[in-house]
C-alpha cells in the first residue's frame, strides 16, 4: 500500500514533473527530450514592458 | 570601422537565443562585435557603454529587439542587416507544437502540470512565480536578480501550500530523474540531494554516479537559501519531502556555510532527520564548539559523494583519483620546463562552486589567493578584469554575465581571459572547468582547445612551460562525450583530473611547490 503523499512537493517527487516552461526555450526542449511532458510558454514582458501596468493587471487579474 | 543597428518592435526573444544569434553573427567575416538584446533599460545601459546612444535605440522599449554591430566595412554590416530577419529564425524543434502565449493557456493544455520552469528578466521573475504558486505548481525559479524580500515572500507563501520554490538563480534539479535546467544524466538511485550551489550539485550527482550508486532527486534552492534573511526555507521543505520520499535512503546537503542564526536552526532539524545525513558546507572553518552534530559532515564534494556512496551502497568506495605519489611525480614533471620567473597560478572558472572549493582547498594547503569571488579568509580581487599573484576567477558572476550568457554557454569570456593569463610572463599554471550535461555548451571542450594550445605556444616562445590542469564534470550519459572531452584535453596537453577537487588540489601543490 503506498503511503499518502501529504504536500504538492512529494506528489512532485513521487511522480515526477509534468512542466509549464516560462522563458528559455532550450529548457523545455531538454526536458522533452527525456520524455517529460511539457508546455512552454512564448513569453514576452506583460503590458508591452510597462511595469506600472503590468502591475496593475496582476493585481486586477 | 563601420557600425549600424536595427530595431525590431514587438518582437521579444529570450536571452539564451539572442546570445545564440549575437555568436553567429559574431563569427561572420568582417564583424567584430555583436550585440542582440531585448530594450530594457540595463540593456540600453550597455548599448551606450558600447557607444550606441541613438535616440531610436534610447527609445526602445522591453518587447523591442536591438541588434548592433561593430565591423570592417558598411558593406560586411549591412550584408546582415539587410537580411536580419534570416538570423532570428528559430530551428525547428518539436517544442513548437506545445507553445502557449500565456501560463493560463498552458495550465488549460497541461492541467496536471505540477512544476513551472522560470527563467524571465529578473524584474519579471516574482509575480510569474507568484502566478504559479497561486496555480498549485511547484516552481524553478532560474532567474537571478530577484530582490531578497521577494524571495522570502514567495518561499513564505509556497511553504504555507506545501509547495517549494527552488531558486532564485537556481541551475540545477534532478527530479524522479529528469534533468532540470543544467543537469548531467546520472543514475536513478537512494541518495537524495538539496544544494544551495548548482556546479555542486553537478559535481555531487556525477561522482555519486561514478562511484556506482545513484539520485533518487537532487533539489537546487538557490544559492541565498541559507541566508539568514531566508532562513532556509526551502531548504527544510526539500528535507522533510526527501525524509517523506520512499526512494531516497541518504540525503546530502551542500551549501556554502549558512548564516549563523539558519545554522543552528539546520543544526537542529538534521540532527533529527529519520534517515542518514552528509552535509557540505563549503568553506566553513569549523562549527561553533556549543553546536552538538549528529550527521555526518564533508570538507569537500568529493568526501561528500564518497562517503554518500558508502551510506548508500553499504560498502566503502573506492575513490577515483590519483595517489599522492603519482600527484609528486605529476607535479615534478609539469614544473620541469618552467622558467624561474614563472611562478603564479590562475584558475578561471565557469563553475562558481568549483572557484569557491579551489580557495577553500588553496587555503587549507597555506596557498594565499586573490578572487572576484572571495572565500572568507581569501583576499578580494580589485579589478576582476585583472589577476594578480594566485587568483582563482568565477566567471559567472554578474560582472561577466551583464548582457552576455553565462560561461558555461558562451565561451567567449574564458578565451580572453585565458589569453590574457598567457601574456603574464609569471604565469606557470592554468586551472579549468568543464561542465557537461543538458543546456550546457555541445562541446565544451572543443570552445577552448585552440586557445589553451595557442596560451601553452605562447609561454613556450617565451622559453617557459605552461601547465593547464582541469577537470570534467559530467558523465558517459550527457549528450556531450566524456570521453572525447576528456581525450582531446589530454592530447593538447592538459593534465586532466577526475574532480574538480583533484585538479584544485593538484595545480595548489605545484603552485606550493614553485614558492620553494
Amino acid at each position: 500500500m503506498r503511503k499518502p503523499v501529504k504536500t504538492e512537493l512529494e506528489e512532485l517527487l513521487r511522480n515526477g514533473p509534468v512542466v509549464v516552461n516560462l522563458g528559455v526555450r532550450e529548457f523545455a526542449e531538454s526536458l522533452q527530450d527525456q520524455g517529460v511532458e511539457v508546455v512552454h510558454v512564448d513569453w514576452a514582458p506583460p503590458a508591452g514592458g510597462d511595469t506600472e501596468m503590468a502591475e496593475l493587471l496582476d493585481k486586477l487579474l | 570601422m563601420a557600425t549600424g543597428y536595427t530595431i525590431k518592435r514587438n518582437q521579444y526573444l529570450d536571452s539564451v537565443f539572442l546570445m545564440q544569434v549575437a555568436k553567429r553573427l559574431s563569427e561572420e567575416a568582417g564583424i567584430e562585435q555583436v550585440a542582440a538584446l531585448m530594450g530594457t533599460e540595463k540593456n540600453k545601459g550597455l548599448l551606450v557603454g558600447m557607444g550606441f546612444e541613438d535616440a531610436e535605440i534610447l527609445s526602445a522599449g522591453p518587447n523591442d529587439l536591438i541588434i548592433v554591430l561593430k565591423g570592417k566595412s558598411p558593406s560586411a554590416v549591412n550584408a546582415i542587416l539587410d537580411n536580419v530577419d534570416a538570423w532570428l529564425l528559430r530551428k525547428p524543434s518539436s517544442i513548437s507544437e506545445s507553445v502557449s502565449r500565456t501560463m493560463d493557456e498552458a495550465l488549460v493544455r497541461q492541467p496536471h502540470a505540477n512544476l513551472a520552469v522560470i527563467s524571465v528578466p529578473g524584474e519579471y521573475a516574482p509575480s510569474e512565480a507568484r502566478r504559479a504558486l497561486e496555480r498549485g505548481l511547484n516552481v524553478f525559479l532560474f532567474s537571478g536578480n530577484v530582490l531578497a524580500e521577494d524571495e522570502l515572500s514567495l518561499k513564505q507563501y509556497a511553504r504555507e501550500r506545501g509547495l517549494i520554490v527552488m531558486g532564485p538563480d537556481c541551475g540545477t534539479a534532478i527530479i524522479a530523474g529528469v534533468g532540470v535546467g543544467f543537469s548531467n544524466v546520472v543514475r536513478p538511485g537512494p541518495i537524495g540531494v538539496i544544494g544551495a550551489m548548482g556546479t555542486g550539485l553537478q559535481e555531487f550527482s556525477t561522482l555519486v554516479h561514478q562511484g556506482g550508486s545513484g539520485i533518487s532527486h537532487a533539489i537546487g534552492t538557490g544559492s541565498g537559501d541559507l541566508s539568514d534573511a531566508i532562513g532556509g526555507i526551502s531548504t527544510l521543505s526539500a528535507l522533510e519531502a526527501l525524509e517523506a520520499d520512499p526512494k531516497t535512503k541518504v540525503i546530502a546537503l551542500l551549501s556554502k556555510p549558512p548564516g549563523a542564526k539558519t545554522l543552528t536552526l539546520l543544526v537542529e532539524r538534521l540532527n533529527r532527520c529519520s534517515k542518514a545525513v552528509i552535509a557540505c558546507f563549503l568553506g566553513i572553518r569549523k562549527y561553533p564548539s556549543e553546536m552538538d552534530i549528529a550527521f555526518t559532515t564533508a570538507h569537500t564534494l568529493d568526501e561528500a559523494a564518497a562517503l554518500a556512496t558508502q551510506m548508500a551502497t553499504g560498502k566503502p568506495v573506492v575513490r577515483r583519483g590519483i595517489g599522492s605519489q603519482e600527484l609528486q611525480e605529476l607535479v615534478a614533471r609539469e614544473r620541469g620546463g618552467m622558467a624561474p620567473e614563472q611562478k603564479y597560478l590562475r584558475g578561471i572558472f565557469a563553475g562558481g562552486t568549483f572557484c569557491y572549493q579551489a580557495q577553500q582547498l588553496m587555503r587549507d594547503a597555506g596557498l594565499v589567493v586573490y578572487s572576484n569571488a572571495p572565500l572568507d579568509g581569501m583576499l578580494g580581487l580589485a579589478d576582476p578584469l585583472r589577476s594578480v599573484a594566485h587568483t582563482l576567477v568565477d566567471m559567472g558572476t554578474d560582472m561577466f554575465t551583464q548582457g552576455r550568457p553565462h560561461p558555461m554557454i558562451d565561451p567567449t569570456l574564458r578565451r580572453e581571459r585565458i589569453l590574457a593569463e598567457a601574456n603574464d610572463p609569471q604565469v606557470a599554471i592554468l586551472l579549468l572547468d568543464f561542465i557537461l550535461g543538458y543546456n550546457a555548451s555541445p562541446d565544451p571542450v572543443g570552445d577552448l582547445v585552440e586557445i589553451i594550445a595557442k596560451a601553452k605556444r605562447t609561454v613556450s616562445q617565451r622559453g617557459g612551460f605552461l601547465s593547464v590542469a582541469a577537470s570534467v564534470c559530467g558523465t558517459e550519459g550527457d549528450p556531450q562525450d566524456l570521453q572525447q572531452q576528456i581525450r582531446t584535453l589530454e592530447e593538447a596537453g592538459v593534465v586532466v583530473l577526475p574532480s574538480s577537487a583533484q585538479a584544485a588540489l593538484f595545480s595548489g601543490m605545484l603552485a606550493l611547490s614553485l614558492q620553494v
